[in-house]
């Protein structure tokens, strides 16, 4: 019970205290395939201990609205995060939200974000947050095409069973599976504002998305959203390597060898992740807008062609 | 029985006495109050037939041969409480929203009127009470939407409204005509052991798909329900849009589930299909709107379309056979109907409150109202959270029971259900996606920014009464967003009747989690995640502002170039622009145009937008012409000499009288 | 007989699949050069099936198949159109009759149609079979799909080559299919590829006189 629970508290702990090092990572790849030395990967933390140092100017005319929206959007992330199995699964308070559950906790933080990007009135903020519901409009329908398919292969929406199933049960190749790790994927660039939707790194006017919602904010308002941002990444990524690429996991904490083992493949693959990331935001280059709604239309489409074919091929 | 039975002739009381009251100061108080007592009798009684055994009662009224049968069963009893949550908030609403009303006596003889009929319906054990409720509750909400028939558009809408409505009530008439056979048994109880034959069956099916489907806004019978809705006072709204689309899905259900037996499983796909087809086009048609009461009403229509993707998903499952999963299916959707009327309520009051406040249901005046009206714009955030579809308030709830209910679906070998799950399934998320950016928009464009009018800049708080209203409504989103299970254990008597299954009992779970099947297959836990959301805020504020230094307030910064009005901030227009360029461009043919004036001319350039409904395009406009076409033909008929007309009269008579011989 | 969910069925269907979803990428891509890129990933794709199949059936003249496949469409052909589209000078976007979504969404239900004809009437035969028929058939008719919705000439011919290939994923999805029938299949590809080469050459005559200058002139207006 106390193991169950320190575990959970683990978890926790692990991907937020991570997070910042994986977006680190990121941006240090990114440099160094450019050619340029970088900052340390542990510049997000410096980052974050100067945002949070800072006095936060909010303009005049904010709502109570707009101050409790960056914290809002940060908790609800956090926990989101903290349903993805890491190291191990079927922990202490996994069951309390399945994948549909997720998905719609990081919709939860993303309305708030997007009506605080409204609060002030000016137009960047609108812009922004316009935007942010039209990617989301089709990410999230996509997304719960992607639950789909891995639901109905594991016959569940828990993360956990659907984990273990992928571990240990027949699953064999299946190309809903694959459709479905294109179509997340395509998803987890636009959720997180990657580079063919969003580019993280601009503050040029007219292509940002998110960062234009998020304009107006300072000290530590911006802190909170900042590494709600490097936390919803570790989270599609984990979300990834729990579905697609299980391996390692602990089926249940509780022994202490798989649960290390457990962690040290989750390192493994978060750092895989974080330089594929990398290497993916080089090589190709950011949309136009308005071809997002294509690319995630893509992502739709391949999801319910997989959702289809696992119906059709069930019956036989 | 007995609570039911005396709340209802109380309510025809109530509304004699609203006419003659009516214009007297302390006729809104005696209405309203006393419509809010009598709707929590209606609400009393719709629990205690929740819980209790079945009740009949027949009364030597109506029709001599069948007398007006009343019956209070579980199903009754869900839509009861339903009513009298939706009644009793409207009448708390109105006991300080009527204030504004300009013409009480339009409005006040009515409204208990229209609850009565409501009640009634959902109480008849025949046809002939059914129906008489049924047109009650048609003509009293259109006297209602009528009560302000000088304001543009308002009578048009009447108009449109009481065509539909008299269809709906016709195409229902046919329905029970079938299902009573040639032996004309009016009674519920006699329908119920008639098993009519397959074909006589699925026409039933279809006609009262059609009747009770263009009551509740079901696509394409919805053209009427975003001109009527809106029109009506807005606490009448908030009734006929949250309950008396309610009532429609109740005679569905009544009908289809109960009366007709067993069905047949393309039943379940045609409902699929119609149930997908409403969720989508009703929120695209909600993002491209700019007056906030036709866009809770198109909202309305989404619902509903969600509410009968449920319906569709139970039918197929309990045509295949497939118990269970029609209990779920259909829990779910009765859940979501639970839902929606309190959410949507609660928006319409929200609605309500900032129409008073600004004289203004044009979103494109308002901005900023979250300053000048804190406790309406909280209220309506949470309707707003609720009705998008998020964790931890209610809507989340009851959609993820109806994805879960898509997903339980066993191995069936029906081609149409297994191609029409998976899409409807899409549309689904697709709907509830869609929602989220719609309700961004009414909220932000309503309560946020800037105001973009003095009447915005200006706009005061509303009263008491409706705020107790709305904090009541907003309270329930949360309660039955976190306690899930207590709303599917208090359906699960309706399920067991009409499936003959149930959902396991969700009480029992540590936590009160729900789990539709098993704990290992899904489950969610809105307390947890709602006590751990919350947690989390707590511990980071605290954590946060220990480590931080202070706000200080500045003028915005907007990269640099604050501009000081506010025709600057994106308008409800622009934020649906990019939605509009991806969705609406092939669904509504929607297309924006530029008039820009040559150099030199200082005209202001303009920016047209044009949308086209297709239903109304297709199926409507060419059916009023084809009625003016036949009109205009037969008015010649009017201008006729006295041996023609003898002449027709002749010439009728002769025609049945050779019909009859060839009949023989 | 092949057991369902065995590793041969699932490469199978895998790699069937596989070639839907090749398909799907071509609906996607609005430029010409991408569009070849992804015509060599279908031959590919179909010439991986083809080799599966010749393992699983144990038929060596199948392993034949998949070489000329592989040759003739994975190379030869998207090497032949590229130079063509660079040799032509021919405009590299795409027009397409209505939006990318509403392809995809007409492509998904030309999948759903083909899955819902070829499953039951193919009902007692070797699941692989039937999987790959079904399949092949969405492929087909997503080629179709293809050659009705592009106004460019080269993207109707990589349609027609999409086609052919889902018509061979069927020929070998099917047993005791002779080799004479699959070389003639694989020669009446480079026939048509020759007939359709011809007809471009007619066609850039009027590329250069008509569709160019109205191609040029829209590019000024908006789009």
């Amino acid at each position: 019970m106390i193991y169950a629970f320190l575990a959970q508290l683990v978890q926790m702990t692990l991907i937020l205290v991570l997070s910042p090092l994986l977006t680190g990572l990121v941006r240090k790849v990114k440099a160094r395939l450019q050619r340029r030395r970088g900052p340390s990967v542990f510049q997000p933390y410096r980052d974050l201990r100067r945002l949070l140092g800072k006095e936060a100017v909010i303009a005049d005319n904010a709502s109570w609205l707009f101050r409790v929206a960056p914290y809002f959007v940060f908790a609800s992330t956090w926990v989101a995060a903290a349903l993805v199995p890491t190291f191990a699964a079927n922990l202490m308070f996994s069951w309390s939200g399945d994948l549909i559950a997720i998905t719609a906790l990081l919709g939860s933080a993303r309305f708030a974000l997007a009506l605080a990007g409204m609060d002030i009135g000016t137009s960047f903020g609108g812009i922004g947050s316009s935007r942010e519901m039209m990617i989301s409009s089709l990410a999230e329908p996509a997304m719960l095409m992607i639950v789909f398919s891995v639901a109905l292969i594991a016959g569940s929406t828990q993360l956990s069973t659907i984990a273990e199933t992928m571990l240990n049960g027949d699953v064999g190749l299946r190309v809903s599976l694959a459709l479905a790790l294109i179509a997340l994927v395509i998803v987890a660039m636009a959720e997180n504002g990657r580079v063919p939707v969003d580019n993280p790194a601009t503050h040029l006017e007219l292509t940002m998305v998110h960062e234009a919602m998020v304009l107006e904010y300072s000290g530590r308002h911006l802190a909170m959203i900042e590494l709600a941002a490097s936390l919803k990444l570790t989270l599609y990524i984990a979300m990834i390597a729990c579905v697609f690429v299980p391996l390692g996991m602990a089926s249940g904490p509780g022994q202490v060898v798989p649960d290390a083992i457990g962690a040290t493949a989750w390192l493994a693959k978060m750092a895989v992740g974080g330089v594929l990331l990398g290497v993916a935001e080089t090589s190709v280059a950011k949309m136009r807008v308005f071809r997002v709604p294509n690319f995630l239309g893509a992502a739709l489409m391949l999801g319910l062609l997989g959702v289809l074919l696992l119906f059709v091929s069930r019956g036989m | 029985m007995t609570g039911a039975i005396w709340s209802i002739p109380a309510l025809f009381v109530l509304a004699i006495v609203g006419t003659v009251t009516a214009k007297t100061p302390a006729g809104r108080i005696v209405i309203y109050g006393g419509s809010l007592l009598l709707a929590a009798g209606l609400l009393i009684a719709g629990f205690d037939a929740l819980t209790g055994p079945v009740q009949h009662l027949r009364l030597p009224l109506g029709l001599p041969w069948i007398g007006t049968n009343l019956r209070l069963d579980a199903l009754s009893g869900f839509f009861l409480v339903i009513l009298g949550l939706g009644g009793g908030g409207a009448s708390l609403f109105a006991l300080g929203y009527g204030r504004h009303e300009h013409h009480p006596e339009r409005v006040l003889p009515f409204f208990p009127a229209f609850l009565a009929g409501m009640a009634t319906v959902l109480v008849a054990d025949d046809a002939f009470t059914f129906l008489f409720g049924w047109e009650l509750m048609s003509l009293t909400s259109w006297a209602l939407v009528m009560a302000h028939d000088k304001e543009p558009g308002n009578a048009r809408a009447g108009f449109v409204y009481l065509i539909m409505a008299t269809f709906s009530g016709l195409a229902l008439l046919l329905a029970f005509g079938m299902l009573a056979g040639p032996l004309g048994g009016y009674a519920f109880d006699s329908m119920r052991a008639a098993h009519p034959a397959t074909g006589t069956a699925a026409i039933i099916l279809i006609v009262a798909l059609i009747g009770a489907g263009s009551k509740a806004g079901l696509v394409p019978l919805h053209v009427w329900l975003p001109l009527a809705h809106p029109a009506a006072p807005s606490h009448v709204s908030a009734l006929m849009s949250g309950v008396m689309t309610k009532i429609a899905v109740y005679g569905f259900i009544r009908i289809v589930f109960d009366l007709l037996g067993p069905n047949q499983w393309w039943a379940g796909t045609a409902v699929l299909v119609l149930g997908g087809i409403t969720a989508v086009l009703g929120v695209l048609h909600a993002l491209m709107e700019r007056d906030i009461k036709r866009l809770l009403a198109y909202s309305t229509v989404e619902n509903i379309g969600i509410v009968f993707i449920g319906l569709g998903l139970a039918l197929a499952f309990r045509a295949t056979g497939f118990q269970a999963g029609a209990a779920l299916a259909l829990t779910a959707a009765l859940f979501h109907a639970l839902n929606h009327t309190v959410f949507k309520s609660l928006l319409f009051f929200g609605a309500g409150a900032v129409l008073n406040a600004t004289g203004e249901r044009d979103m494109e005046t308002m901005g900023g109202l979250i300053h000048r009206m804190p406790r309406t714009s909280f209220a309506f955030l949470a309707g707003c959270v609720a009705i998008a579809g998020l964790p931890p308030l209610n809507g989340f709830a009851s959609e993820w029971l109806t994805l879960q209910a898509i997903l339980v679906h066993p191995e069936m070998s029906e081609w149409g259900l297994k191609l029409m799950i998976p899409v409807d399934g899409a549309a689904l998320a697709l709907a509830a996606a869609l929602a989220g950016a719609c309700f961004v928009r009414a909220f932000g464009i309503v309560f946020l920014g800037r105001p973009r009018t003095d009447a915005a800049a200006h706009a005061r708080e509303t009263d008491p009464w409706s705020i107790a209203a709305m904090m009541g409504f907003a309270a329930l989103c949360l309660l039955a967003g976190i306690f899930p299970g207590v709303v599917i254990d208090a359906i699960a008597p309706v399920a067991r009747g009409l499936t003959g299954a149930r959902m396991p009992v969700q009480l029992g779970d540590a936590w009160m989690t729900i789990a539709p099947v098993e704990a290992s297959r899904s489950s969610y836990n809105g307390l947890l995640v709602f006590g751990f959301v919350t947690a989390s805020i707590l511990l980071t504020v605290a954590v946060v502002h220990r480590l931080s230094r202070g706000v200080r307030r500045g003028p915005a910064w907007d990269c640099g170039f604050p501009d000081p009005t506010t025709a600057s901030q994106y308008s409800a227009a622009s934020f649906a622009q990019p939605l509009r360029r991806v969705f609406a461009t092939v669904v509504f043919q929607a297309s924006d145009t530029v008039v820009m004036p040559p150099p030199g001319d200082n005209r202001a350039a303009s920016i047209v937008r044009r949308i086209r409904d297709p239903i109304w395009d297709t199926v409507y406009a060419p059916l009023g012409r084809g009625v003016g076409w036949i009109a205009d033909r037969a008015n010649k008929l009017q201008f006729l000499t006295i041996r023609r007309y003898l002449g027709f009269v002749f010439g009728a008579l002769v025609v049945l009288l050779m019909a009859l011989t060839l009949w023989q | 007989m092949v057991a369902p969910h065995g590793l041969s069925f699932d490469v199978a269907h895998m790699l069937a699949g596989g070639l839907v979803l090749v398909s799907f990428m071509m609906l996607y891509q609005d430029r010409l050069t991408a569009l070849l890129h992804v015509l060599a990933l279908h031959a590919f794709v179909l010439a991986l099936s083809v080799a599966w199949q010749a393992h699983i059936q144990d038929a060596p003249h199948l392993y034949i198949a998949a070489g000329i496949a592989l040759a003739f469409k994975a190379i030869l052909v998207p090497y032949a159109l590229r130079r063509m589209v660079f040799q032509m000078g021919l405009h590299r976007e795409i027009e397409t009759v209505g939006g990318v979504g509403i392809t995809m969404l007409a492509g998904i239900a030309l999948v759903a149609l083909s899955l819902e004809v070829m499953l039951p009437v193919t009902a007692h035969t070797d699941p692989v079979a039937r999987e790959d028929i079904a399949l092949a058939l969405s492929v087909v008719l997503i080629g179709l799909l293809m050659m009705v919705t592009r106004r460019n000439a080269i993207s109707q011919v990589v349609g027609f080559m999409s086609l052919e290939n889902g018509i061979n994923l069927a020929a070998t999805g099917a047993r005791g299919m002779p080799l004479v029938v699959e070389i003639s299949v694989a020669f009446s590809v480079l026939i048509a590829f020759i007939v359709i080469g011809v007809f471009l050459f007619r066609i850039r005559e009027r590329f250069d006189t008509i569709d160019v200058g109205a191609l040029d002139r829209s590019r000024g207006g908006q789009r």
